[in-house]
């Protein structure tokens, strides 16, 4: 199963293996990893799991859809690395991704 | 001795309770208790991928195992609570069991309106609430050629959007003129009828279902004095909340567990959250919300206030469907007497309909268009007067839109 490392706003790391097919949100969650809501249950439809993505991994973790990226348009602090983790689905590819958190999800 | 907080019903509100009390610093003992065998799932998928099963089970649960063994919360699952005794302070399961609270917390949600009509407990005759129906109705999707959807809601509509996917013929009964009558306005409603007739959906409005008709099973439906041949029928025409439980223990309850604007009941040691609960809206409105926002954040409001930190409840209320590719996003409460700007042509699958009230905009239903939608909920939120014809035009981006 690919490895993410998932890091807190203050720097708190935290390793979890998730399933192919999942969402890095989900891996998260389903882990007790604070830092993402996901109110909607990965619909994109809420944006409160906001992640920001390691940028070693830019390339691999695949394009934002149009909906995604108006969602993010609105988040707080975003920044080019600004992703929805609902909408990033693990693969092998992914093993070892790394991703922040932001200070608040609303 | 330590305080205990005893939540009944393990749904989306029970979850956020527990995570919220102990977020909220409350360190005694909690309990929850479920009627359902399963820890607390998320129901939106039920009628689109787990149905559908591009989604596993164990997608579905709000939280693992682990949240509710690390939060300290004793899961009593697989039982219903049969009264609550208020003068004891004292919940009775099924089983003889008593659990006794210091503070209590009703979530216990709603359940289907079942459907009137000969036939109605006919095999084939299927609802959509729980892991279970679905489970029994997955099957049957599998073998059925002709598939009936009683009553053109969200879920109604979300499950003929999956059986057409799977080739199956779909013919939707919907009492009323239009479908989503009673969630969305008319533009939306008239674009999501011919979504589905495009698609291939047989909709037939202002058409009750009579009967249920078949011999041992359901093999047709009798509507409009017709019958149409049907293999298996949903049945989608609302739900109840479950509110005979606090209406027994002599809450004051009335088509929901009235809740002041902190979630507390009649009772003063007694809160309730979700579907299950009326309230006093944003708008003024004596409300009954069917979402998970509101369980959401009635939850989160709800155990601040057993904290002994009341804040008073008025989120913007939000709502969303998924069917086809289409992704209904909905906020605010629309009232009829507002004045409905389109935003964006319906042609380009990719509009909004904004709904002004005291030419401030009161509720906004976003079909594939994010920022009206996030916008516009920040737009009733704040309360914000916006010119109509500026909401119209497409040329000023939504970011500017008040600028």
């Amino acid at each position: 199963m690919p490895k993410i490392k998932y890091i807190e706003h203050d720097g708190k790391e935290h390793e979890a293996e998730v399933p192919n097919g999942w969402s890095v949100m989900e891996g998260a969650v389903k882990n007790l990893i604070p830092g993402i809501d996901a109110d909607c249950g990965g619909a994109c439809a809420c944006a409160t799991c906001h992640v920001y993505v390691d940028p070693a991994w830019a390339d691999k973790v695949g394009e934002k859809s149009d909906m995604e990226e108006t969602m993010l348009d609105f988040a707080q602090e975003l920044q080019p690395t600004s992703r929805l983790s609902c909408q990033i689905k693990v693969s092998p590819e992914l093993d070892g991704l790394v991703v922040k958190m932001p200070k608040s999800q609303h | 001795m330590s305080e205990r907080i005893v939540i009944i019903g393990a749904g989306q509100a029970g979850a956020q309770a527990v995570a919220s009390l102990r977020a909220d610093g409350f360190t005694g003992d909690l309990v929850m208790i479920g009627d359902e065998p399963y820890a607390p799932y998320q129901r939106p998928p039920l009628s689109k991928t787990y149905l559908m099963g591009t989604l596993d089970r164990e997608r579905l649960f709000l939280k693992p195992d682990a949240f509710y063994a690390e939060a300290k919360c004793e899961m009593m699952l697989n039982t219903a609570a049969q009264t609550i005794d208020r003068a004891k302070k004292v919940v009775a399961l099924k089983d003889g069991i008593t659990v006794p609270y210091d503070k209590l917390l009703i979530a216990t949600g709603s359940r289907v309106r079942e459907i009137k009509c000969p036939g109605a407990d006919l095999p084939g005759v299927f609802y959509l609430r729980s892991i279970a129906d679905v489970d029994k109705l997955r099957p049957a999707f599998e073998t059925a050629k002709n598939v009936a959807i009683v009553g053109g809601g969200y879920i109604g509509l979300e499950v003929g959007a999956v059986a057409r996917k799977r080739g199956l013929n779909v013919t939707v009964y919907e009492a009323l003129d239009r479908v989503m009558q009673r969630a969305v306005s008319k533009p939306i409603s008239d674009f999501y009828d011919k979504t589905h007739r495009d698609a291939g959906v047989n909709i037939l409005l202002n058409t009750g279902v009579e009967a249920f008709e078949g011999t041992g099973k359901l093999q047709s439906i009798r509507a409009g004095a017709k019958s149409y041949p049907a293999d298996i029928a949903v049945v989608g025409i609302g739900i109840l909340p479950n509110d005979t439980l606090a209406k027994e223990a002599g809450l004051t309850v009335g088509d929901g567990i009235h809740v002041d604007p902190h979630c507390q009941t009649s009772d003063p040691n007694i809160w309730a959250a979700g579907d299950c609960t009326r309230h006093h809206g944003r708008d003024g409105n004596h409300i009954r919300l069917e979402c998970v926002q509101n369980a959401i954040d009635q939850a989160k409001f709800a155990a601040l206030a057993m904290m002994g930190r009341p804040a008073p409840y008025r989120e913007v209320p939000w709502f969303w469907s998924d069917q086809y590719d289409l992704k209904l996003q909905i906020a605010g409460l629309a009232w009829p007497a507002d004045s409905l700007v389109v935003r964006g042509d319906p042609a380009s699958r990719k509009f909004a309909v904004f709904h002004l009230r005291d030419r401030a905009v009161a509720a906004v239903e976003a079909v594939n268009a994010a920022p009206e939608y996030i916008v516009g909920r920040k737009l009733i939120a704040e309360g914000t007067k916006i010119p109509p014809e500026k909401l119209a035009d497409t040329a000023i981006p939504m970011k500017n839109i008040t600028q």
